[in-house]
């Protein structure tokens, strides 16, 4: 059942102030949620004046700033720093995306930073997504066949290699999936956009002879049809890959077994 | 050590609204709103069926300014999701999932559900007087 407003735990109190260095000319403000386990507190948005001719041009130059310079406490997840990782997915001014390849130059105003959203918080950005990678793991990410494995690879055409264009580029970044409201009222039954994306990179896979239980897995008013074609999600991938595309495949290749 | 428990991350108070989400809940909403409509369609037609004193006061209610507003909100409603369900039914069809197509077909929707709701209207009210 949706449940719209956040549980007493969860509500967000009021943080502190690190006011931008004296002499600072070029200042924005960064506007940072922050949660630590061990206080029993409610989480709280901390407001941080960067001088802007002093960071790098990425919000997350700013954040690696914050935690080198004004406060060491700030927890948030990131490794390549190129988009490539999805380490820092994060919900920047208002929708999900990667820190790292989100300039400071666009966002307008003050920089509001939340984990992604509808997540349990470990600790101030950082999500849980243990339910995430069990979600992928249930729609068996990797190879099936039944045919012995030839000498050399498993060929496939030109033509059925350009099928998995747009699909193999997901780094499940999770920035779609918890963008996603549907997503968000059902995270427990529902796959959602990033998972259903990778079921369909394997449904398409010509090398992969398992599509027909694929199929019979996602046949569910849960686990498929709880994709209302919101595109949310398309509009926020950070990759500029299709998840709802994707899921009307799926959709599609139900409705033409049937046929 | 001792852990509180994990908090929630916020969504719905911190995500930007967006035509992708606002139109899909304008389409929930205006589904309720034709299931309630229905129920004074039905009102009118029994009332139709039982006699004239009855059907009398139904047609002094749908006259009034309140059943003025009850018969435009359920219009309203109809034409939104009339053209908002054709826009589900290309997606169906696997076309139109391009951002750039969700944006325009969403804008046209609206533009179109106004106008048929507009129409609708001059129409009614030109014959009703």
């Amino acid at each position: 059942m949706a449940e719209f407003m956040l549980p007493a735990n969860s509500k967000i109190g009021p943080g502190k102030a690190h006011p931008a260095p004296a002499g600072a000319t070029n200042v924005k403000r960064f506007k940072v949620y922050r949660w630590e386990p061990d206080s029993g507190d409610n989480p709280r948005v901390d407001t941080y004046e960067i001088d802007r001719d002093a960071c790098g041009p990425m919000v997350l130059d700013a954040l690696i700033k914050i935690k080198n310079e004004v406060d060491a406490t700030l927890t948030f997840r990131r490794s390549c720093r190129e988009g490539i990782c999805g380490s820092c997915a994060m919900n920047i001014d208002g929708t999900n995306t990667l820190a790292c390849t989100q300039p400071i130059d666009d966002t307008k105003g003050d920089v509001a930073v939340y984990p992604l959203p509808h997540m349990p918080v470990i600790k101030d950005l950082v999500p849980d997504m243990t339910n995430f990678y069990a979600q992928y793991a249930s729609i068996k990410p990797w190879l099936q066949s039944q045919t012995p494995p030839p000498d050399k690879e498993r060929l496939q055409s030109k033509d059925d290699r350009a099928k998995l264009d747009g699909l193999y580029e997901c780094i499940l970044c999770a920035c779609c999936s918890t963008s996603c409201p549907s997503y968000w009222w059902n995270s427990e039954r529902y796959l959602g956009p990033a998972v259903l994306l990778q079921a369909y990179r394997w449904l398409v896979d010509s090398r992969d002879e398992h599509t027909g239980e694929r199929l019979d897995e996602l046949e569910d008013p849960f686990r498929l049809y709880r994709c209302h074609t919101i595109m949310n999600c398309t509009r926020t991938c950070p990759k500029d890959l299709n998840p709802a595309k994707a899921i009307a495949g799926i959709k599609k290749m139900l409705v033409e077994r049937r046929m | 050590m001792a852990q509180s428990q994990r908090p929630l991350s916020p969504h719905l108070q911190i995500y930007k609204p967006q035509l992708t989400s606002v139109l899909s809940i304008f389409h929930r909403l205006t589904g309720v709103g034709l299931a309630v409509g229905t129920l004074f369609l039905t009102w009118w037609l029994i009332a139709a069926a039982i006699g004239p004193g009855a059907y009398q006061t139904t047609q002094a209610f749908y006259g009034s300014w309140f059943g003025y507003l009850v018969l435009f909100g359920f219009s309203a409603c109809l034409f939104y999701h009339l053209c908002n369900g054709v826009r589900h039914l290309v997606w169906d069809l696997g076309y139109g999932f391009e951002i750039e197509d969700v944006y325009r077909s969403g804008w046209a929707m609206l533009a179109a559900s106004v106008t048929l709701t507009v129409v609708a209207w001059m129409i009614g009210l030109g014959i009703g007087g």
